[in-house]
């Protein structure tokens, strides 16, 4: 299985748990705010490299002098808060909220992603409600693509085909316009975050039905121990962090 | 909307064309304006965010707050030309850290929208950014939730107005721009 995955093995696993990190100066916090706990800095890998697809291949033999350390990447994995038991305890929320509020960073994060997509003949960039719909729109216009939301029961107006997938208790699903993407086309599937990987297999199982090719998801972060990657079959996974 | 004196920039009608009406969602009597059909023509939907990057790169503004999940569309890459945070505005306990919410009314019932309270202060000047406006219920929670932690809100700006269910009047003198209008 070909899978290009952008995660460093000096995984961090300093627990430096009492030490909030300095707080952004592009953040406003409000005087008396509860401190956000930002755990990132210490979870995320920082160091992430992006292989060539040639690299990929034999990248153990080659990643000495193959492998880039893109600069971007650190400041995106700090710009994100992790909030600690939400939605219900035991759960570690990444939340891009912020990443979005830092210009540099979210302006970074989209141009990671062109970079990569672009001049890749992708006419179809598919992204999964809703914060699949704040990343994937920009990286669609910036590379010349459509943009295809995939969306819950019900929220679109046409006719739709529609994909179950299981959640931890019972299912649910993905809905997709019938007509809005073409056989023969490649699309690139875009949510936040990839966890179990239930919503992008499910993404990926509707654009298949209609014979669209799926040259890679990307994601801004991934959930490694979930092993959400597994789920995705034959399709790459490209995330920017890994949150171990 | 531009004056009517104004010539109509060319781009307009290549956007109107491309939203798709569908009649009677989600129940009868309703004409859904669906701009999954905008999206999917790359040169209308970049037209659609240039015209509106055009009118608000020079206006100072620091935040484009988006409504969710169609405000999410188009809110972003606005933000992104401008130079400018974006904030997400939704539904109930999506929103992970503190939030301030703003209860509204829908025909049956009522809805809430949240904010997180640390993403706006009262420096920002904000755009709030939809899909469409109809009775402006949502747009006037928007405004409220960001008028609630002192930012200035310069404008709403839309897509699509349904002038006839006269939105704009619960904008407390706010002013919107929109691009096209369906009467």
């Amino acid at each position: 299985m070909q899978t290009i995955i952008i995660s460093s093995p000096l995984v961090s696993h300093r627990l430096s748990l009492a030490l909030p990190v300095p707080r952004s100066p592009l953040i406003n916090y409000h005087h008396g705010a509860p401190p956000s706990i930002r755990l990132s800095s210490h979870r995320f890998t920082n160091s992430l490299r992006l292989f060539s697809s040639a690299a990929a291949a034999s990248r153990d033999s080659e990643m000495a002098t193959e492998d880039v350390q893109d600069p971007r990447i650190a400041k995106i994995a700090a710009s994100i808060r992790v909030i600690p038991d939400f939605p219900k305890p035991g759960i570690m929320f990444q939340d891009i909220t912020t990443l979005l509020l830092d210009t540099e960073a979210f302006k970074d994060t989209i141009a990671l992603f062109v970079d990569r997509y672009k001049g890749k003949d992708i006419s179809v960039v598919a992204g999964v409600e809703a914060r699949g719909f704040i990343f994937g729109p920009p990286i669609a216009l910036a590379i010349g693509a459509k943009f295809v939301p995939m969306r819950k029961p019900k929220k679109l107006p046409g006719k739709v085909i529609s994909e179950e997938y299981s959640l931890e208790y019972g299912t649910d699903k993905i809905e997709m316009h019938v007509g809005a993407v073409e056989p023969g086309e490649r699309a690139i599937i875009i949510d936040d975050l990839i966890a179990t990987g239930g919503t992008l297999a499910a993404a990926i199982r509707l654009l298949e039905r209609v014979g669209v090719k799926i040259v890679e998801c990307a994601c801004v972060i991934e959930l490694p121990e979930l092993k959400g990657k597994e789920k995705l079959g034959e399709t790459p996974l490209f995330v920017l962090v890994s949150s171990a | 909307m531009a004056d009517e004196n104004e010539v109509k920039d060319p781009r307009i009608d290549g956007i109107k064309t491309k939203i798709r009406v569908v009649p009677d969602f989600p129940k009868k009597g309703i004409m859904f304006q669906d701009i999954t059909t905008l999206l999917l023509d790359p040169k209308a939907f970049k037209d659609t965010i240039d015209l509106f990057v055009e009118r608000y790169r020079d206006m100072n503004i620091s935040v484009v707050a988006g409504i969710e999940a169609r405000g999410f569309i188009f809110g972003p890459s606005i933000a992104l030309a401008i130079g400018a945070k974006f904030v997400p505005l939704r539904k109930p306990k999506k929103l992970p850290g503190e939030i301030i919410f703003e209860e509204y009314e829908l025909e049956y019932g009522s809805d809430r929208l949240e904010m997180h309270v640390e993403a706006v202060d009262s420096g920002d000047r904000a755009l709030v950014v939809d899909d469409l406006i109809a009775t402006g219920g949502t747009l006037s929670a928007a405004m409220n939730l960001l008028r609630r932690v002192g930012a200035e809100v310069v404008e709403c700006a839309c897509v699509i107005e349904l002038p006839e269910l006269k939105g704009r009047e619960r904008l407390e003198g706010k002013p919107l721009y929109v691009l096209v209008e369906y009467r």
